[in-house]
This record gives C-alpha cells, sequence and structure tokens, in this order.
C-alpha cells in the first residue's frame, strides 16, 4: 500500500480520561486507504527532550467526516505533546504503516477481540471492519480500573464487549484471559492487542484451544519504514522489523515461549 | 539554478547530498516519500560477506537531540544482496553505493571483490567504524595501522571509487584518514556514530541489550563539523561529511567546513522526504548568493 506524508489538521482532541485523549485529523484531501492493525508515525515538533516521531495505532477512520482517529495514552513528553495540540493546528503524519490484521475470508461470527490498557485503541477499527464485513465481534477488554477504560460506547456499536478491571472497579474481576465468557462460547479467531504479558496469556489460550490469533506489537521504534532495523522482533524467520513486517504477527510465526 | 555536481574521485555526483547507510534501507522503503533519482546517491544498509540476525531487542533509545542503536549490522549477506536486492535498485538513476563491513580483512576483502562485479555499483564505503559489532568494525577503525591494513587489502582487489568510512571514536581522526588517504582511499566518510549509553532508572538497567550504542542525530554535528574540518585539513582526498544533519543550512556548514559532499541519516527518520529539501535548500542559498557552483563554496570557510 502507498505510504503518504501528510499535513493533517486536528479536529478534536479530547480527555477520555485522566491520560488518555481521543486525537481526531482530518486533511482537505480525501484520507488514504488504510487497515485495521496499520499505525501512523506522528511527528513531534518544539519538545527539547523528544526527537523521533511517535507510532500509534489507527484508532478508527470516519470515512463521512474525512477523520482519522487515535486513541493516545499519555506517558511521556511527546504523547503530553501530541494530548495539547489545539483544534485547528497541523500535524505532520505518516501513514499508513505496516500491515494489518487479516479479516476472514467468509463471515464468521465468533471472532475474539482481546485488547488491555491502551492496546484496545486498533481493535475499534478492526471491530467496525469485521462488522461491516459481516462478522459478529465480541470484545473482551481489559484496564487496570474503571478509570482507564475508553471508548465502550463506540465498541457496543460493533458487537458485545465484556471488561475485566485488575481492582474490580468495572466487569470481572482479573485479566482478559480470565473472563468467564471464555468458558461459554467458543471463538474461532482471536486478535489481541496490549501489554506483552497480557498477550502471551491470550496466544497461550489460543494455542492450547487450536485457535488462528494474531498479536499487535508495540517494540520501540524510530523510522517506521524499515530502513533503521530498530524495532525487530525475534521470530522464527530471524529479525523482522515490527514496523514493516508487523506491527500484527500470527502467534505462530513468534518464538514466545506459549 | 546553481550547479550542483561535484565529484568523489573519478565518480561524478548530480549533486552533494547522499543518504547515510543504515537510515535509508535500500532507497525502496522510501520511494513513496521521495523521488530517488534526485538523491545525489544512496549508500545502502551495511552489508557482509555472510548473513548476520544483528543484536538482540532493544536496539534503540531515544536521547535528547538524537538517538543511540545498536543494530548490530544485522543483513541478508552479500551473495542475498547480488541475488535479490541488486536486480531491484540497479536501474535507479543515482549512484548506489554499497557500504561494506566485515569482522576480519578477509571478509572486507571477499565482499568488495564480489560488489566490484556488480556494473551498476560505482562504489563501496568500507565501514571500519561500526561501534556496535564485537569483532572488527570500529576495532580496525580507531586504529592507523589496522585502518592502513585493511585499506589496502581492499584497495588490491577493488576496482572502482573506494570511500572509507571513520569512527569519531579515536583521539586524533586526522591521524587515521591519512593512514587510509595514504593506502589508496579515493574519499573518507564521516562521522559514523558516538559510542555512547543510556540508563533506565526504574529498572536500574542498560536500555541497549549491548549496553552501549551509537549516538547519531543533531546532538552530534558539532563534534562532526569540527571533525570534518580537522580531516579535510589533513588530506587531498574529498571528504564527505555526516554526523546531524537536519536541514540545508547544516549541510552549507559542512561544505564550509571542507566537506565535497554530505551524507544525511538520522534526519530520514523524522522526515522521510528531508533528502530532497536538503538539495533545494543549498541550491537556493547557492543562487540567492550568486554561486555558480557548489564546488564554489566547498572549504570556502574564512577563519
Amino acid at each position: 500500500m502507498k505510504k503518504f506524508i501528510l499535513d493533517l489538521i486536528v479536529t478534536d482532541n479530547t480527555f477520555l480520561q485522566e491520560n488518555f485523549v481521543l486525537l481526531k485529523l482530518t486533511s482537505e484531501l480525501p484520507l488514504p486507504e488504510m487497515k485495521p492493525g496499520q499505525f501512523a508515525e506522528l511527528r513531534i515538533d518544539g519538545s527539547p527532550t523528544t526527537f523521533l516521531r511517535r507510532p500509534i495505532s489507527i484508532n478508527f477512520v470516519d470515512r463521512q467526516r474525512n477523520e482519522i482517529w487515535f486513541s493516545i495514552h499519555i506517558i511521556g513528553e511527546g504523547t503530553k505533546w501530541l494530548s495539547l495540540l489545539p483544534i485547528g493546528s497541523k500535524l505532520n503524519v505518516l501513514l499508513p504503516l505496516g500491515n494489518g490484521f487479516s479479516l476472514p475470508e467468509t463471515p464468521s461470527d465468533k471472532p475474539l477481540l482481546i485488547g488491555g490498557g491502551i492496546g484496545i485503541a486498533p481493535l475499534l477499527f478492526l471491530g467496525e471492519q469485521l462488522s461491516k464485513q459481516g462478522n459478529k465481534p465480541t470484545f473482551i477488554l481489559g484496564a487496570r480500573g474503571s478509570n482507564d477504560l475508553l471508548q465502550l460506547e463506540d465498541f457496543s456499536r460493533y458487537g458485545d464487549v465484556y471488561v475485566t478491571t485488575e481492582d474490580a472497579s468495572y466487569g470481572e474481576k482479573g485479566f482478559v484471559t480470565q473472563h468467564s465468557i471464555l468458558n461459554k462460547v467458543n471463538f474461532d479467531r482471536i486478535y489481541s492487542c496490549g501489554p506483552k504479558p497480557m498477550m502471551i496469556a491470550v496466544a497461550k489460550y489460543a494455542k492450547s484451544k487450536s485457535i488462528f490469533c494474531e498479536v499487535s506489537l508495540d517494540n520501540m521504534m524510530a523510522c517506521g519504514v524499515g530502513a533503521c532495523l530498530c524495532c525487530v522482533e525475534n521470530t522464527k524467520d530471524g529479525h523482522l522489523c515490527v514496523c514493516k513486517e508487523g506491527p500484527v504477527f500470527n502467534i505462530n510465526q513468534l518464538l514466545w515461549q506459549i | 539554478m546553481a550547479d550542483l555536481n561535484v565529484n568523489i574521485g573519478e565518480l561524478k555526483f548530480k549533486n552533494p547530498v547522499m543518504t547515510a547507510s543504515g537510515t535509508f534501507g535500500y532507497g525502496e522503503e522510501f520511494s513513496d516519500f521521495v523521488d530517488l533519482e534526485r538523491i545525489g546517491g544512496i549508500i545502502v544498509k551495511g552489508t557482509t560477506i555472510h548473513k548476520r540476525e544483528g543484536n538482540p531487542y532493544p536496539r534503540m533509545a531515544e536521547t535528547p537531540s538524537g538517538m543511540l542503536n545498536a543494530v548490530g549490522l544485522q543483513n541478508k549477506g552479500v551473495d542475498y544482496f547480488v541475488k535479490e536486492i541488486y536486480p531491484r535498485i540497479k536501474n535507479i538513476n543515482t549512484n548506489i553505493i554499497v557500504n561494506v563491513s566485515g569482522s576480519s580483512i578477509e571478509d572486507y576483502v571477499q565482499t568488495a571483490e564480489i560488489i566490484n562485479e556488480l556494473v551498476n555499483i560505482p562504489a563501496i564505503e568500507l565501514n571500519i567504524s561500526c561501534p556496535n559489532v564485537k569483532q572488527g568494525g570500529m576495532t580496525f577503525g580507531v586504529s592507523p595501522v589496522a585502518s592502513a591494513k585493511v585499506v589496502k587489502a581492499v584497495r588490491s582487489v577493488y576496482k572502482k571509487t573506494l570511500i572509507v568510512k571513520l569512527t569519531p571514536n579515536v583521539t586524533d581522526v586526522a591521524e587515521i584518514a591519512r593512514a587510509v588517504e595514504a593506502n589508496g582511499a579515493d574519499s573518507v566518510s564521516l562521522i559514523n556514530t558516538l559510542l555512547g549509553m543510556a540508563i533506565d532508572v526504574e529498572k536500574q538497567c542498560p536500555v541497549l541489550s549491548t549496553i552501549t550504542g551509537g549516538l547519531s542525530g543533531p546532538a552530534v554535528k558539532p563534534i562532526a563539523l569540527r571533525m570534518v574540518w580537522q580531516v579535510a585539513n589533513a588530506v587531498k582526498i574529498p571528504v564527505i561529511g555526516l554526523g546531524g544533519i537536519m536541514n540545508w543550512k547544516d549541510a552549507v556548514e559542512f561544505l564550509l567546513a571542507g566537506a565535497t559532499a554530505i551524507q544525511i541519516g538520522t534526519a530520514n527518520f523524522i522526515d522521510p522526504s528531508v533528502t530532497t529539501k536538503v538539495i533545494d535548500g543549498i541550491n537556493d542559498y547557492l543562487d540567492r548568493r550568486n554561486y555558480k557552483s557548489v564546488k564554489d563554496i566547498i572549504g570556502a570557510l574564512s577563519v
């Protein structure tokens, strides 16, 4: 897919929770084709301690409003700078980068999307696309507590939403892989994004049930296009760039101890 | 429109702007963002005789005005380059230069011999300055004697333009440059990255799997500029300057300091189209100041 450098315009930048913003950007021209699971590199200007772009997954593409959404966890200077962008300002963006999730060839009513923390971000776009193609996605979304849960209403538009929190402040207490729905439904595909220990737990579950499973990785990255070879993941095919050969990998390709 | 042509040895470049090895892949990665044929030269990823997996992750740390990397020359080896990559890039109308690295003199010589046979590769950049490999790399580049030895050996088999990439991790870079010049190098390029380190204070451990790595980006530019100036005053062969160049102004500084050409590295990660912006910026500067040729400002620094 052709990649673009675009100066996009901020249409909205709203706090979803204390440390999370939803940044919406638009363009005068129609936004390029993008797939769920792909990401963008957002340029950070004017911060003395940051230097590189920030790789952020595509949260949603609203074709009617010609908007792209980024759900951003504020964890450092770069993401803080992004959270302060005023409406109407311009942001330089490289997109779409990487490969997306593989959508089923024939519609399924049993795809499961499991996300944790800010890792739930790309699952909204994936859920919408799955739903649009006639699938019936189920979401299990995990967070530390109810103050870390994002966009639940948006998710519920595309499928059933189940929640786990570590402090029991919302949904079932515990981790996503402990949710009771897993004992009730036989899912046939699993897509996951979140903290690595969570994805490893998801991958173990998928492997034990022989379910197709893709995970999206977020290794530390510089160029975003496969040139610098910094973000590599060790795989059955050697060191692969998460930015170019990923960020989505089938769990069978990875060398995780599952 | 000023004349932007420069020569490195017998090789002509349409303009003095090249991409630094390891920051621009094989050029293809950037073809959506920039017209590759406008760039003076593309120096492709460091290539070794055998395939290398490179160092374990994590290999990168962001630092103020720069970054550390510890990739460790990951590449699929020279045979893969010849069979798979060369056919795809050989017809890009610019100077495609291969950065050659190795663990021993034999490695360098064998790789250079193979690249010598590739018609559309008019030059190699001999990397005796990689800080991220245990054997070879920088261990050659920090010693005038070892540098001289490897350059002499490669010169005896490599018939085209031979550029030697120098490390800044030395006391006297001019001494190394003179040793390299005396043994047949057509040009020197500098600087490779500066050895650096970053620590995660919460985990109380190094950020990089290799503990130390190479620092690049605007943080290193003043050091690079100083070394280019020193080397340009010490040798007769053309100097290619690099280290933290982010825009045309940085590039002009290197040209004034005595560089015949420049390379853009880490800036490609921030703006993948930066190379053509730098070319345009150099041209505008020359036009504005009524220079007919970029050669008129090379080493034109008044002190």
